[in-house]
């Protein structure tokens, strides 16, 4: 073990493992991702149904709060188990069942408007977070199925409960054709 | 009248994998005929034990896996891996090494990245990396050319020309020498016509198309004449190459392995001509004496890219 | 005469084709019960025009076309006794049923069509009246094809006699019995068109319907058209590969052929123009392949749309046996039918009574070994491997780098697969996949967009209201002006 090259040899890979630690360490404590960029991409991965099952305002806001870490990701029931692995896999994070806490996992629905019962009162329709109830007060008030993403959120204002969810009968075939009706 | 329903399309041409996998052993039984007339019945021993070995450790870990032993173990594949492995080792190898090859050819060759059509490498390579690495006197020790298989023991046509290149002598000095033959080493050059003999009825029959071959041949071959043109007392003639070590057996057999080869035409053509210029690069400059299992090895390693860069363009979509 | 450009990849397949064409077409009586698909194939409905009860006669307009679907025309004459749902080829669809009266009466003022005097745009019109559709399996309303190709300035219509897949041969026994009626109707295209010139391309498997053909353009004596022989490959009668192997140019794979200034349409088209401008009667009645070895005598038939199957299998022998599989269409790129009492419609071209014999068995799946076969024989040269790989990943990306939407699902991959992998149902699947994900992001989109206007909205009315409120304010203070900033 009296190699003359042994000891330089020894004390340049300890050096060169220090110097690059020590690079990857300071890089990985000062360099920050591109948040904004992440809250973009998770929101794009949400419903976007804006019920606020998850104790956020909205969809966006709780995009922000995943990527600033102060929420995790099982908290979405209109998104399912899809969009918490579509989150995983964005997250390189192990995916996990939606958090029953937030709500019961429902297959997609859309409000409909009981025109009998209905009294023309206009209360739900600021409920609604993506206007898709057309009406006026004292006018009947009618929800577009093709707009409706199934938040619920137009249930509790009506004061005739006369709104109740139900399976999207052309959901999928008018989804499927072309452009959207604006 | 009723009738079931079935998906279309209704008809297939009946090719399968066993059927796939016999045609290549038949093809490899020349192979196995020169080594048994130049080093007598020791290659077979070595053949029954790979294949009894690898069949074993198949069923093994299909059981592990927890898959149906009775399919897989029908389909084949992992004879021919056992069969590549035996023929490329020296016959003299201890049938215990080779064993302890075949057993790391299946389980961490293959069934380690999950078994039929997902391992990365060529498992008979892996297998034939490890033991060299791992016991290079055994490995590199085949019996002398000559009569009576185990008369002597030398070096082979490759090992010599090292050697002597590195000792200064010139091509045509070591040329004079005993390991080597007509056109390539002495041995080796049956050896390696009975593989292309064994290649080309492949091809008749289509198993394997012809583009990895001619790659590799072409890979090996060109460089090799290049340097020999150039510098014709440093590098030996592109013949040579094309006869000796496992020139033949990887350009027909073992970089054909479709699992582990890349995926497109033009992508195998890159392949092959790569492995080709490393086998070359690796005799010429590298310290092992064939190089046809490591230029394999770091192919395998290139596939991914090779496929990413090599998609064809598709009917339809603009050219260029 | 040679193929300008070599197509990529493709079968060269046993043809099955020769029992068949032993004889000549055999003609099928009219059915008693007549069941009028509204969807002839091209899956949209035509919209019935007339109500239970009424008397119709043959040609006389039951259905009015809408999109994709043509014009219909009662085959028989009868009463219409209902619109149901029944099981059609393509699953189940509205039924437009008709009680034949066995007299078989024209719908009067039926009478031939002076169609030179015409001029392009009037005799698309004419033939949109016609109900014609494309006979090559598509039934795509003909008028239309001819008008887009009209509006587009097309120079070459390709008449499509290829019948590149096995088993199926009533186009050949077209061209051999009526080439005068295909090259007529080819004629009556060119000046619906506006086409140049014309090219009818048949497989060089087909050397009696060749002859014929040459006949038939020697005696009509225009230069325009021209026969083109073609190696017999499968798929090389795809409308894109045709077109490819006969021009050199390759239709976008988001395009149509007008975009490359061709319009293809299929010979039974043709030949179905030809007759209705000779005697004015709409599209009635097709020729069907009635083949396999589960059919006494295999032959090609008129047939009347609406005849269900099982006459056609009856004019033809019966069963010989009970065939294992029923399939409307080759054996590749068939539909296995559920019943044998689904009708005859446009888009009909084969009925295949299978056996065991006809179909060899599949083996078991077994994992993909990367051997590139199906990459080999791919014609649109796309990677099966790689979208396979893809397909079971659910990779939306790879599937689409790799070329999913350019896949024509001609089964050459399942074919040669050594693992017997089911390729192309997993393609078909792996689109449909596509299809309704494609739908649910355009749905969250629009969605995420309407909120975003919602929150504008909210905030907009929010803001006008506090400056209101400090307007009133201001005014109830007794102060200046109202604030103008905000």
């Amino acid at each position: 073990m009296s190699d003359p090259t042994l000891l330089p040899a020894v004390g340049v890979a300890t050096a060169l493992g220090v110097a690059l630690g020590g690079a990857l360490g300071w890089l990985a404590a000062h360099v920050r991702p591109d948040r904004r960029a992440l809250v973009e991409r998770i929101d794009a991965l949400l419903p976007q149904t804006q019920c606020g099952q998850c104790r956020f305002p909205g969809c966006r806001p709780y995009a922000e709060a995943i990527a600033h870490g102060t929420a995790d990701i099982d908290r979405c029931p209109p998104g399912g188990e899809a969009t918490v692995r579509a989150l995983a896999a964005l997250l390189d994070r192990p995916p996990r069942p939606v958090d029953p806490d937030y709500g019961p996992t429902k297959p997609p629905l859309v409000a409909v408007i009981d025109e009998a019962r209905c009294i023309g009162c206009a209360l739900c329709l600021p409920a609604c977070p993506v206007d898709a109830i057309v009406g006026a007060p004292r006018f009947m008030h009618t929800v577009i199925e093709a707009q409706c993403t199934g938040c619920e959120l137009c249930l509790p204002p009506c004061p005739v409960d006369c709104i109740a969810m139900a399976s999207p009968a052309r959901a999928v075939r008018a989804a499927s054709s072309a452009a959207p009706d604006r | 009248m009723d009738f079931p329903t079935a998906a279309a399309p209704h008809v297939v041409a009946g090719f399968t994998v066993p059927r796939v996998m016999l045609q290549v052993l038949l093809a490899l039984a020349p192979v196995a005929a020169v080594q048994v007339w130049l080093y007598g019945p020791r290659p077979l021993v070595l053949l029954a034990a790979a294949g009894i070995v690898a069949l074993a450790c198949e069923a093994l870990a299909l059981r592990l896996r927890g898959r149906p032993a009775q399919a897989f173990l029908r389909d084949g594949s992992v004879l021919v891996t056992a069969a590549l492995l035996a023929l490329a080792v020296p016959p003299g190898l201890p049938w215990w090494l080779l064993a302890l090859g075949t057993a790391v050819a299946v389980l961490l060759g293959k069934h380690a990245y999950g078994g039929l059509g997902q391992n990365p490498f060529n498992p008979a390579m892996v297998a034939y990396a490890v033991l060299l690495v791992s016991f290079p006197v055994e490995m590199t020790r085949w019996p002398a050319p000559g009569p009576g298989w185990d008369a002597l023991t030398g070096a082979t046509a490759l090992d010599a020309l090292r050697t002597g290149l590195r000792e200064a002598w010139t091509i045509e000095e070591v040329r004079a020498g005993t390991e080597f033959g007509l056109v390539g080493a002495a041995d080796a050059e049956w050896v390696n016509l009975a593989a292309l003999a064994g290649g080309l009825y492949l091809l008749a029959r289509r198993v394997i198309r012809w583009h990895i071959p001619v790659a590799m041949l072409a890979g090996l071959a060109v460089p090799a004449a290049l340097a020999n043109a150039l510098d014709p007392g440093a590098h030996i003639g592109a013949a040579f190459h094309l006869a000796s070590g496992a020139t033949m057996l990887g350009a027909f057999f073992i970089a054909t392995d479709p699992v582990s080869a890349a995926a497109s035409s033009r992508g195998r053509l890159v392949y092959g001509a790569g492995i080709g210029t490393l086998t070359w690069i690796i005799r010429s400059w590298g310290s092992f004496p064939d190089g046809v299992a490591f230029a394999v090895l770091l192919m395998n390693l290139a596939v991914p890219l090779i496929d990413r860069w090599t998609v064809p363009r598709i009917h339809g979509h603009p050219r260029g | 005469m040679s193929s300008r450009s070599v197509p990529h990849g493709g079968l060269r397949l046993d043809g099955h084709k020769s029992r068949p064409l032993e004889q000549p077409v055999l003609a099928v009586p009219p059915p008693r019960t007549c069941i009028l698909a509204l969807d002839q194939g091209s899956g949209e409905e035509a919209e019935a025009i007339v109500e239970p009860g009424t008397r119709v006669r043959v040609g006389t307009r039951v259905a009015a076309g809408r999109g994709t679907a043509a014009d219909l025309h009662a085959p028989v004459s009868g009463t219409v006794t209902g619109a149901t749902r029944l099981p059609t080829a393509a699953g189940e669809g509205r039924c437009l049923v008709i009680e034949s009266d066995g007299r078989d009466e024209r719908e009067p003022g039926v009478a031939p069509l002076d169609w030179q005097a015409l001029d392009g745009p009037s005799l698309i019109e004419r033939l949109a009246a016609s109900g014609l559709a494309g006979l090559g399996g598509a039934a795509f309303p003909t008028a239309s094809k001819l008008a887009m190709a009209r509006a587009e300035a097309v120079e070459l219509l390709v008449l499509n006699g290829a019948e590149c897949e096995p088993w199926i041969c009533c186009d050949d026994a077209l061209m051999r019995e009526r080439a005068a009626e295909v090259v007529l109707g080819a004629r009556v295209m060119l000046a619906a068109s506006g086409a140049a010139h014309g090219v009818i391309a048949v497989e060089d498997d087909k050397p009696e319907a060749c002859a014929a053909l040459e006949a038939a353009l020697v005696v009509t004596g225009d230069a325009r058209l021209e026969l083109r022989v073609l190696p017999a490959l499968f798929p090389l009668g795809a409308e894109g590969l045709l077109i490819a192997a006969l021009t050199g140019r390759e239709v976008p794979h988001d395009g149509l052929p007008p975009d490359v200034g061709v319009v293809c349409q299929n010979v039974g088209t043709a030949a179905a123009a030809a007759r209705f401008v000779t005697e004015g009667l709409p599209a009635v009645t097709r020729i069907v392949t009635v083949t396999g070895g589960g059919v006494r005598r295999p032959a090609n038939v008129e047939a009347r749309l609406g005849t269900p199957v099982v006459e056609l299998i009856a004019a033809c022998g019966g069963y010989r046996t009970t065939p294992d599989r029923l399939i409307a269409g080759g054996a590749l790129t068939g539909r296995t039918l559920a019943s044998d009492d689904v009708p005859v419609t446009k888009g009909l071209n084969c009925v295949l009574a299978a056996t065991a014999a006809d179909l060899p068995a599949r083996g078991p799946e077994m994992p993909c070994i990367r051997c590139g076969d199906c990459a080999d024989v791919c014609p649109v040269q796309l990677l099966p491997q790689q979208l396979h790989r893809a397909a079971r990943a659910d990779d939306v990306a790879a599937l689409a780098r790799h070329g999913l939407a350019a896949c024509i699902e001609c089964g050459c991959c399942d074919y040669v697969c050594p693992s017997a992998i089911p390729l192309t149902a997993r393609f078909r699947a792996a689109r449909e996949r596509q299809r309704l994900l494609g739908a649910e992001r355009r749905r969250t989109e629009e969605a995420r967009a309407r909120f975003e206007r919602h929150c504008e909205r909210l905030a907009a009315q929010a803001e006008e209201e506090r400056r209101a409120f400090e307007d009133a304010r201001r005014r109830a203070r007794g102060d200046g002006p109202p604030s103008g900033t905000g």
